[in-house]
């Protein structure tokens, strides 16, 4: 019998509050080092947090988006270890009674719907960063206090595919409430896999825990690399150690970092600065009803409008895509014209695999403005994609350069008909190619056509009119 | 006449009518100071911002500007509230040129009401200790006789007051730390309400025990200081919204119809006879004005030392683990690796009492005992909190001595921890049960001289009461 691999994740997201979790100092990455800090976020003798109620709104919001059950009485704890980026020496976290429990969410792989289990969602802060010097090792207490939420799992994931489906879920998710940008290389994002193996019918075997995971893609090799070498160790008879490893990317493999034995007790209690959150039914309410439609509200959406499930789900890979969509069919309510020129067009010009840094340089008016050309056959497909990219990242309105440069396509009948026929007498050979039946000759001609009219001639009229001509000589 | 005699009261009543400008008082507390240096009560003195401060005061009173309700009076805060540009040491190596990075909120709310802040005040190293011998840069001696601790740990705010060296002064008190020594030195030493002060910016030893509060010469001043101290604060979540009372205003001259509660677990056989004789006479004064006394039972307070000692060291194990070399205090210059550089940072700057403290409070929070010491503390805390509401349904306050005996001469207990501990027994409870209370004198020891300090209880955010009766008693007590 096979091994059966069991997978718990533990996601810290930053949450993009304005201020930081326990002081006034502002939430934003980078900057100088210790230039965004305060006495509370440094720990200085005396300076006491302040709970950010914008954080547990945010930590709330995601929980009710993946159905968690809110905790009315919440308790912030003290989890006390010693470490430089830790400036009072304790994180402020949460353990006996978290904001947000239970809950999940639904992930399909391969065609196979399965629904993860979630544990609970805690708010926390975050630590500074240690920065390795040629002087030696400094702190940056920058980060230091930011909010986060840490999103554990149920050991319900059984392959690296699953982990990243729900990874990229829970992604999906979080940047749909609007609770933090999810930028894995800033770090805003971060993931630790619990990963054991054991044989079905039998009880779970030891897990490890696995660290430095910046990518989903480190993930998805990580998980691979560790169920291998976990199997491996268990198959030549072998016992598995509990214990933390790193994942080294360059390697493609995981190191021990510490064992079990050398774990730290961190001496939870309840942290006496602080308050117990106590949350009411109305405030949960309140939170729920401002909660947007998540995207699988907005795929039935857009399956009513005529949509395939194919391209609703395309279009709600992203809020940003999906919102933009919206804007785009309340201007210019044709659905299917505007997904599948959203789908084609605009994803070539994000040309990006990481959502998370498309940015789409055009407002949904400009867009609307320009697919209503199209639709309407003012312009022609070949003047629609050249003017998506002329106006890309500016303001411009494609009405008045359609006007200012007249490249209304030309849908004059007798026009069109007097430069047909001379290119029609000029080219016997090919008229009589397509009396004979190659279509392909046809191309020749619209391709003649548009080299006339500077592009500009209706396609279909062109065809109409090669057609008369032709039957007439 | 000697304006250092007076209190807060009157020379703020002198201030007004123009009779002694702020500067000379000011000048005149660094005086004394100097005077009666050897009691060693202040660790840093802020001689040219206070006169500057004065001499503004004293220019805005001459313009007949608005003043506030200390304008002019110079005061002492103890040495764990940061006052920003100043050392603030808690009395430790560790902490030796710590400088404030900013200013406490109770600090800030003593400028705002023009007090002049003269100096800093020894204490016992963290507020862990209670007799200011644990200070690592030596101990305060008791104005009344040197040979004597003046208790503590916030016994350099309260020697300051009671040597003449300032009108009122700030301490802190976790589990008596202002009422034992105000005892022990014959001074008013009140610990508000857990939240009614805020704590932000002053260091932390046990966040949910620990309280600021004044010293003073008698019950009023420490009402006009509380006036100013009190309220809810946006940077301390534990401060309370209660409202905030006039709290002169709440001394009515009269305890007619005042019901005492007497407890017998406060009267039991480690009481000293003299201290009990002194406290009884004391409760006379106020039944023979109209008061009665009630019997009440509270009979966990026992263990309320026990619960004490579990819950501080645990909170302070944890507030001075920031304390680890990385971005202040003592370095140790040489270590091998970052785990060596915390130990002999932390061995070489904290001193002996701290040290055991820290022990003990990572023990009883540690994997496989939280349960049976943390959680079951904070369980009996609740109990005995109970036992006090109970007793309050019977009575409008509670009066019991504020230690079993007078000051203990220095050295005479350092060795002794337990004796140390058992000290607090009488004031313990009152922290655990997040109750206000104050130590005001009522007498003198016939056999070796020391003040003795008896403790009145009220209610929670029930200071008026206890102003009203500790007034009364004090212009009452004479005429017996």
């Amino acid at each position: 019998m096979s091994w059966k691999v069991v997978i718990g994740l533990e996601v810290h997201s930053e949450l993009s509050t304005n201020s930081k979790c326990f002081c006034s100092c502002k939430n934003k990455f980078g900057g100088e080092p210790n230039t965004n800090c305060c006495p509370v976020c440094t720990g200085m003798p005396g300076a006491l947090p302040v709970l950010n109620q914008k954080a547990v709104e945010y930590a709330i919001r995601m929980g009710l988006a993946v159905g968690c059950k809110i905790n009315q009485y919440s308790v912030f704890e003290r989890k006390n270890y010693y470490y430089p980026d830790l400036p009072k020496a304790y994180q402020i976290s949460q353990l006996e009674f978290p904001l947000c429990v239970g809950g999940g969410l639904e992930i399909e792989v391969d065609g196979k719907k399965k629904f993860i289990n979630l544990d609970r969602i805690h708010l926390e802060e975050d630590a500074g960063k240690l920065i390795h010097d040629v002087s030696g090792t400094l702190v940056d207490y920058n980060r230091g206090g930011v909010p986060l939420i840490e999103i554990v799992s149920k050991p319900d994931i059984s392959s690296a595919e699953e982990a990243v489906a729900y990874l990229e879920k829970l992604r999906s998710t979080l940047l749909y409430v609007g609770v933090s940008d999810c930028k894995m290389q800033e770090g805003s994002l971060r993931c630790d896999v619990n990963l054991s193996l054991h044989k079905e019918g039998e009880p779970f075997g030891t897990r490890t825990e696995m660290k430095n995971l910046n990518s989903f893609r480190a993930v998805l090799r990580a998980i691979k690399y560790e169920a291998k070498r976990q199997a491996e160790v268990l198959d030549k008879g072998g016992k598995i150690i509990q214990e933390t490893r790193r994942w080294d990317d360059e390697e493609g493999k995981t190191y021990s970092m510490r064992t079990k034995e050398d774990s730290q007790d961190y001496r939870y209690f309840p942290d006496p600065d602080l308050i117990p959150i106590k949350i009411t039914d109305e405030y949960i309410n309140k939170i729920k009803a401002d909660l947007p439609k998540l995207a699988n509200e907005r795929i039935e959406d857009y399956m009513n409008m005529g949509l395939s499930l194919k391209d609703a789900e395309l279009l709600t890979n992203q809020r940003k895509i999906s919102d933009y969509f919206d804007e785009i069919i309340k201007q210019f309510n044709q659905p299917k014209f505007v997904c599948n020129w959203i789908c084609g067009e605009v994803f070539k010009k994000l040309n990006t695999e990481t959502y998370e840094d498309a940015n789409i340089e055009l407002s949904a008016k400009q867009m609307a403005n320009l697919l209503q050309l199209y639709h309407s056959g003012t312009i022609n497909q070949a003047v629609a994609r050249q003017l998506l990219d002329e106006i890309w990242g500016t303001d411009l309105i494609p009405e008045n350069i359609v006007k200012e440069k007249g490249l209304a396509q030309i849908s004059d009948e007798k026009g069109l008909e007097e430069i047909l026929t001379k290119i029609v007498n000029e080219n016997p050979k090919a008229v009589a190619e397509l009396k004979a039946g190659n279509q392909k000759t046809m191309a020749f001609f619209i391709g003649q056509t548009m080299k006339a009219t500077n592009g500009k001639a209706n396609p279909k009229l062109v065809g109409e009119i090669l057609n008369k001509i032709i039957k007439e000589c | 006449m000697n304006y250092l005699d007076m209190n807060l009261w009157q020379v703020k009543e002198l201030l007004d009518k123009g009779e002694v400008t702020s500067e000379q008082l000011t000048s005149m507390c660094f005086e004394q100071i100097e005077k009666t240096k050897e009691i060693n009560a202040l660790l840093s003195l802020c001689k040219e911002s206070a006169l500057k401060t004065a001499k503004e005061i004293d220019e805005k009173r001459k313009k007949g500007e608005k003043l506030g309700a200390l304008a002019g009076i110079p005061v002492v805060l103890k040495d764990n509230i940061n006052y920003i540009n100043t050392k603030t040491t808690c009395a430790s190596k560790f902490l030796e040129n710590w400088v404030s990075p900013f200013t406490a909120t109770c600090a800030q709310k003593l400028i705002d009401a023009g007090a002049v802040i003269i100096g800093k005040a020894n204490m016992d190293e963290f507020a862990m200790g209670s007799s200011t011998e644990n200070s690592a840069f030596g101990v305060t001696k008791n104005p009344c006789n040197t040979a004597y601790v003046p208790g503590g740990s916030s016994g350099g705010s309260a020697a300051s007051v009671a040597s003449k060296q300032c009108f009122a002064s700030l301490g802190t008190d976790t589990g008596g730390s202002i009422r034992e020594p105000a005892s022990f030195c014959g001074v008013v030493g009140l610990k508000p309400t857990y939240g009614r002060v805020s704590r932000s910016g002053v260091v932390a030893f046990a966040s949910s025990l620990d309280q600021v509060g004044p010293f003073t010469r008698c019950a009023k001043d420490s009402a006009i200081m509380l006036s100013v101290l009190a309220g809810k604060d946006e940077l301390d979540m534990t401060s309370s919204s209660v409202e905030v009372k006039n709290y002169v205003q709440e001394i009515k001259g009269d305890v007619k119809g005042l019901k005492i509660g007497i407890a017998k677990q406060f009267f039991s056989d480690k009481l000293d006879d003299e201290v009990k004789t002194k406290i009884q006479n004391a409760i006379n004064v106020l039944t023979k004005n109209g008061a009665t006394t009630v019997e009440i039972d509270l009979p966990s307070i026992d263990v309320a030392l026990a619960v004490y000692y579990i819950v501080s060291s645990a909170e302070a194990a944890s507030n001075l683990a920031r304390f680890d070399g990385i971005r202040y205090g003592v370095r140790a210059k040489n270590y091998e690796d970052l785990v060596d550089l915390y130990v002999k940072s932390r061995t070489q700057g904290f001193g002996k009492e701290v040290k055991r403290r820290i022990m003990l409070g990572n023990y009883v929070l540690s994997s496989g005992y939280f349960d049976a010491f943390y959680r079951k503390a904070k369980k009996v805390q609740k109990i005995i909190k109970q036992e006090f509401l109970e007793a309050f349904k019977k009575c409008d306050i509670i009066i019991s001595p504020t230690t079993a005996t007078t000051a203990f001469k220095i050295g005479e207990k350092s060795d002794d921890h337990v004796a140390m501990y058992l000290n607090d027994i009488f004031t313990v409870p009152i922290n655990i049960a997040g109750l206000p209370a104050m130590s005001i004198p009522c007498g003198v020891s016939e056999k070796n001289g020391m003040p003795i300090g008896m403790q009145i209880i009220a209610p929670h955010f029930e200071e008026g009461r206890i102003f009203n009766v500790a007034d009364f008693y004090e212009n009452n007590k004479e005429v017996q």
